[in-house]
């Protein structure tokens, strides 16, 4: 392959969600710009996102369909979310573990350096 | 142009055909010299983006964009990605920033250039130590409750050691490192935890020794799953260094 760009086969591929906002939120350049947009707190966003999830056909409508292509989730997990099981939120303390993948892909083997 | 102006990175001369940003709008250079803002215009009421970013479903489709934009220029030259939502009032007001940290800037790519982000996840398999036999007693059962929080206890600490390892052998093949928070892999009630989460800065030429380097690590510890991404813009390697 004499393809120098990665990014073109991989957009989003093997990334999902969680992985993509915790770097436009949380990494990349911080610049004072000249309008001030208040972000939602990562840890906030994390909670909205479990109980956004605890509706499937709302993550359906945003793309969040992971487990349906993840051979790796049993059919158990499938049905606990299938279930539409109210989710607890949490503390702030434990937010983080709130993070919803969006679109499971394969990983990035394939790609070319 | 007057317009508001959204900022996506910072990078060298890039060709903006085709690139789309945020809210569908043509992406375009505003360059200094040859340092180049990638940009697009912004809606300039800010209490509507606000308001707009603390849907999630909205800032869900806006994170993606701004990624779509930052992927497609890095695929031609190196960038560094800012946080998403850094807005500008006009082009004049964003060829100032450059001008005035344009050897920052400079440095910062010269660093950058060349390079990937790897992130790399490591999940630890909760397993289930040997079914227990029947207690018959109250003393017996708390016997064994204790020995099941001993072999989950010794589970996490190999499994912690294990990640440490395979950070350790990473770091060493990579230009930088930064660790991220740990996601959780899946919801709630699966046996799946993510005990790691980091982001290597590796060269492009590298991408798939590095790739494979990990994946390999990874399966010789058997209580570790791994999940690479990426490659990334170097999102995580473009912060100010603490």
């Amino acid at each position: 392959m004499t393809d120098p760009s990665p990014w073109l086969t991989s957009q989003r591929q093997g990334s999902n969600l969680a992985d993509v906002l915790e770097r436009v939120l949380d990494k990349g350049l911080v610049i004072a710009g000249d309008i001030k947009i208040c972000l939602l707190d990562i840890e906030l966003l994390t909670i909205k996102l479990r109980l956004l999830v605890a509706s499937v056909d709302k993550a359906r409508q945003m793309g969040i369909d992971w487990w349906e292509h993840d051979p790796s989730l049993s059919s158990r997990h499938r049905h606990q979310l299938t279930a539409e099981r109210p989710m607890e939120v949490s503390g702030p303390e434990h937010s983080d573990e709130a993070r919803v993948p969006l679109r499971e892909q394969s990983g990035t083997g394939e790609v070319t350096a | 142009m007057t317009d508001a102006q959204y900022v996506y990175a910072i990078g060298r001369a890039f060709d903006p055909t085709g690139i789309v940003g945020i809210d569908g709008a043509a992406v375009y250079p505003v360059a200094h010299r040859d340092l180049v803002a990638v940009v697009s215009a912004a809606p300039p009421d800010e209490a509507a983006l606000t308001a707009r970013l603390q849907r999630l479903d909205e800032l869900a489709a806006v994170a993606g964009a701004h990624h779509d934009v930052v992927a497609a220029v890095a695929a031609q030259t190196v960038v560094a990605p800012f946080r998403l939502a850094t807005i500008y009032q006009d082009e004049d007001r964003i060829r100032e920033l450059l001008r005035h940290r344009a050897d920052e800037f400079a440095a910062l790519l010269d660093r950058l250039a060349g390079t990937v982000e790897v992130g790399v996840k490591l999940h630890a398999q909760e397993r289930p130590p040997a079914p227990a036999a029947p207690t018959t007693s109250g003393r017996a059962y708390l016997q064994q409750l204790s020995q099941r929080h001993r072999h989950r206890d010794e589970q996490w600490r190999h499994a912690a050691t294990a990640a440490e390892r395979i950070d350790a052998a990473l770091g060493a093949h990579a230009l930088d490192r930064s660790r991220h928070r740990p996601q959780p892999a899946q919801l709630s009630g699966a046996a799946r935890h993510n005990i790691f989460n980091a982001a290597y800065l590796v060269p492009t030429g590298q991408l798939t020794e590095f790739t494979d380097l990990a994946r390999r690590l990874a399966n010789d510890e058997p209580a570790l799953q791994i999940e690479v991404t990426g490659p990334w813009a170097p999102y995580s390697f473009a912060g100010v260094r603490p």
